[in-house]
């Protein structure tokens, strides 16, 4: 264990840098970042936190831009919202790429997410690493949530009463909790302005723990595909399994940004309603619910979990209390998975039975996402409840009963012996026959 | 891949390369600024704003001697028809020993503060002034108050003509005129 | 994992599918002018439209969140200044500087008024994105009457095929209705079609700049995306190819 060892910064005499970095060691904290040993053998999985940092940047720029027009209140929410659609100079460019812009910072987190889970990124040394991650995840939750409430629109008045009445099902508390979080006995005024301060105020928290997450990133160091640990004992041999960052990292991330980027201004600006519902276009009516309320699509597998709970827990739990602590509970137990997995092997690449129970949980995630956004008869419930019990299951008996019967397959020495194994086999069917350069070892 | 092999092809994939990213940075940056465009003009005046920038009044119930105040821009804006006598006593004024002999009016820039040329329309009686003091910007008094029968503000006892133009107190210039113009009796301001 | 990620984008778009959320309602088939990612909006049609609007549904429906003003949007309807201040002063608005109740005729900055009528009739500044379907929606319902009505504790209820059973509205226009100037055939396909793209330009009177702008933006992310996919490669290709770089 312990960090990467990376070569010294040295601003050299009487230079500017020199001067700025004896009294604030910013030059060498971006030479740091610039020269970060990462390993070479990184596929296209691992460039979402890439994306991911652009989205939240691009969330709280044009989140602030809107703010600067919103006018928070029953009255005027909804009809400043559409002056910011029809009067304000590209007003409609910054709310619809807020708006997808949420959807497409979840499409992200859960490719992200799901690569930790693949190549066992949050196996030690990189725990806390990875619990930061679930908490600004958490965060985005509530963050999205917030944000969705502001239009004061009919989904975003009922999805609001809808999700703060499940703290009301907290025994003792519940009730009071609920008028709390309110600001009196009805979702009105008050809990609309505590929503935008709290919408205002989140996105920095979770630039906040981006800062944690990259920091122990850089401890801790990247993993990478074969699961195999940068040899650190030497820069020599941290050179042999790396490559800097800057360029290798910043071109290849930045056309993997590009690529997102034309998916997000594909639904920006050809399909912006496309992942909204209609019923947020009509102005928030307290005496008229919605025929079928439905969170955003990023919420779906989690309210399906919440709806999968229509019975008792051993006659102690009532069901609506157990919906919300399994809905909790389904997140917070992501947080538990260093400790749940037995396997001493990183990368599912060399987990021959592990691997098709991740396909399992990633299809259990997407059935979970369709029951989410059904209405909850016929087959749904049942598919909801069956879709929660593998989710509970997969970590709670699949992680550490598969990691202690499984016999893993032959795993590289080295990433250098992977990396150029790889790329052997790729010249050598580029060049036929007579490429025999490249079975030589790369120096 | 194509990679060269020879000597010849590496010198010219060197080329390449520095081609290739003076673009992309040259490309980067356009797209920087693109992206940047959108939240700068977001905050210049919206739609809503702009259309509030010209407005229409009518003067028609207007008699002689007679005031109004509109709001025009969240400031208020004096209207008064002129009686003879005032045209009368306003002419007989040296321009050239006034305070300030500029006529701070855009519809006739350059002028002197003359009768003519602070009306709205020299063939008119109307005389439409910005109510803002140019001292410490209040609202000055109308309806003849003050020692020069015009507006008097209070806040610094600047004392100004039935003309707006500054005669007695500190205030540095004439009320300034708005552009505006004049069809039949539809003021039009902005 | 490649096939993976690609499952996760296009799960989450279906699972989200607005057609998932659509009503028991059946809606017609019909091409719009302002369909599709080079659609645009047809000025004589948002014009035709706007005239329906007025003579027919603004008896009941107001459209709050459209300011008179945007009526000479050269991407919208395009009328003329003086056409935008004749069409504002012939609605009513309260009158902010007189006694209460007061009402004076609008303005070009002033908003489509919200008439008096029983019944709640929706707002239609957002009616065209506050349904599933969006103009389809409203041009099936206005050619999906049945004819059919019944009486419920003393209200007229008529059967609507898009609305899928019974609702409040009977049917606005029939052929005819409205004179048309510019000789456009007067039948009711039109006169949907026309209201439909009126209705949908007051909901999105951005769309056609949306629309020139994203064509802008994507075709520019292309080569933004070609050039660095390039880039990337040369940078790589000492890595991963150092024999040839020795």
């Amino acid at each position: 264990m312990g960090t990467i060892p990376q070569e010294h910064y040295e601003p050299k005499e009487g230079t500017t840098a020199k001067w700025i970095n004896d009294r604030l060691p910013i030059m060498g904290m971006m030479d740091h970042l610039n020269k970060f040993p990462t390993p070479k053998n990184l596929n296209w999985a691992y460039v979402f936190g890439g994306i991911l940092v652009l989205f939240l940047v691009i969330q709280i720029v044009t989140g602030i831009a809107l703010a600067m027009h919103y006018r928070v209140g029953e009255y005027s929410s909804f009809a400043s919202v559409e002056q910011i659609m029809r009067d304000v100079n590209y007003g409609w460019l910054l709310r619809y790429a807020h708006a997808n812009g949420a959807s497409f910072f979840f499409i992200a987190v859960y490719c992200h997410i799901f690569r930790g889970l693949y190549y066992g990124s949050y196996k030690a040394p990189r725990e806390i690493l990875w619990i930061i991650g679930v908490l600004i995840y958490v965060v985005m939750m509530a963050t999205a949530f917030m944000g969705y409430v502001l239009p004061w629109g009919q989904m975003s008045f009922w999805g609001a009463k809808v999700i703060t009445s499940l703290f009301g099902a907290i025994p003792l508390v519940g009730e009071s909790l609920k008028v709390w979080l309110w600001g009196g006995p009805f979702v009105g005024e008050a809990t609309l302005n505590r929503m935008f301060s709290l919408h205002y105020l989140l996105p920095f928290v979770i630039a906040g723990l981006t800062v944690l997450h990259i920091w122990a990133l850089h401890h801790v160091g990247n993993t990478n595909p074969t699961g195999v640990e940068v040899r650190k004992q030497s820069i020599e041999t941290v050179k042999k399994d790396t490559v800097p960052f800057a360029p290798f990292y910043i071109t290849k991330d930045l056309f993997a940004i590009l690529i997102f980027l034309i998916a997000f201004a594909f639904f920006v600006y050809f399909a912006p309603n496309y992942l909204g519902h209609p019923d947020n276009y009509i102005e928030a009516n307290p005496l008229a619910t919605p025929a079928h309320i439905v969170p955003e699509w990023y919420f779906l597998p989690f309210y399906a979990i919440l709806r999968a709970i229509t019975f008792d827990i051993f006659w102690i739990i009532p069901a609506k209390l157990g919906g919300v602590l399994a809905m909790f509970g389904a997140i917070a137990i992501l947080a538990f998975a260093p400790w749940l997995d037995t396997s001493n092997v990183r990368s599912t690449t060399y987990r021959p039975i592990y691997r098709w129970w991740f396909l399992v949980l990633v299809i259990d995630f997407f059935v979970l996402m369709w029951a989410g956004g059904m209405p909850a008869e016929g087959i749904v419930p049942l598919v909801s409840l069956l879709g929660t019990i593998y989710w509970f299951a997969h970590f709670l008996i699949v992680l550490p009963v598969v990691g202690l019967i499984e016999k893993p397959l032959p795993r590289p020495e080295t990433i250098e012996q992977a990396f150029n194994e790889k790329y052997a086999d790729k010249d050598d069917a580029d060049r036929g026959p007579s490429g025999t350069a490249a079975a030589q070892p790369a120096e | 891949m194509a990679h060269a092999d020879d000597k010849h092809g590496h010198v010219a994939d060197e080329d390449r390369r520095d081609i290739l990213f003076l673009a992309t940075g040259a490309t980067a940056a356009v797209g920087v600024a693109s992206a940047v465009w959108p939240l700068i003009d977001q905050m210049n005046a919206s739609a809503s704003v702009l259309a509030l920038s010209s407005m229409e009044v009518d003067i028609s119930a207007l008699e002689p001697g007679q005031e109004m105040k509109v709001s025009f821009l969240k400031a208020p804006v004096f209207i008064r028809r002129m009686t003879e006598e005032d045209l009368a006593t306003a002419a007989a004024e040296d321009v050239g020993g006034l305070p300030d002999a500029d006529a701070r009016n855009p519809n006739h820039p350059g002028a002197q503060a003359t009768v003519e040329e602070r009306l709205v329309d020299k063939d008119s009686d109307i005389i439409v002034l910005s109510g803002v003091c140019t001292h410490l910007g209040c609202v000055p008094l109308g309806d003849g108050a003050g020692d020069f029968n015009g507006w008097f503000c209070p806040c610094h006892g600047s004392h100004y003509d039935n003309l707006g133009r500054i005669r007695q107190g500190p205030a540095p210039e004439n009320l300034p005129i708005p552009v505006a113009s004049l069809d039949g009796d539809i003021l039009k301001l902005g | 994992m490649k096939r993976i990620i690609a499952s996760v984008l296009t799960a989450a778009l279906l699972a989200s599918s607005p057609a998932l959320a659509a009503g028991k309602g059946y809606l017609k088939d019909h091409d719009f002018s302002f369909d599709g990612m080079f659609g645009a909006y047809d000025q004589g049609e948002l014009q035709r439209g706007y005239q329906i609007y007025e003579q027919v549904c603004a008896a009941c429906h107001g459209m709050k969140h459209v300011p008179f003003r945007t009526l000479g949007d050269k991407n919208g309807p395009g009328f003329s200044d003086a056409e935008v201040k004749a069409i504002a002063a012939n609605f009513e608005v309260p009158d902010e500087e007189g006694d209460p109740g007061d009402t004076r005729p609008a303005k070009p900055f002033d908003y489509f008024p919200t008439p008096l009528a029983s019944g709640n009739p929706p707002d239609m500044s957002l009616l065209a994105k506050a349904r599933a379907g969006g103009p389809l929606y409203i041009y099936s319902i206005m050619l999906g009457y049945t004819g059919e009505e019944k009486e419920v504790g003393g209200a007229f209820l008529y059967e609507n095929k898009a609305y899928g059973g019974y609702f409040g509205m009977a049917q606005p226009i029939y052929e005819e209705d409205v004179e048309y100037a510019d000789g456009t055939p007067e039948t009711l396909e039109q006169y949907a079609n026309d209201l439909s793209a009126f209705l949908m330009w007051a909901a999105e009177p951005k769309m056609v700049e949306r629309k020139q702008a994203g064509v802008w933006s994507i075709s520019f992310l292309i080569l933004f995306a070609t050039l660095v996919w390039f880039t990337n490669r040369k940078v790589w290709a000492k890595v991963k190819h150092p024999e040839d770089h020795a």
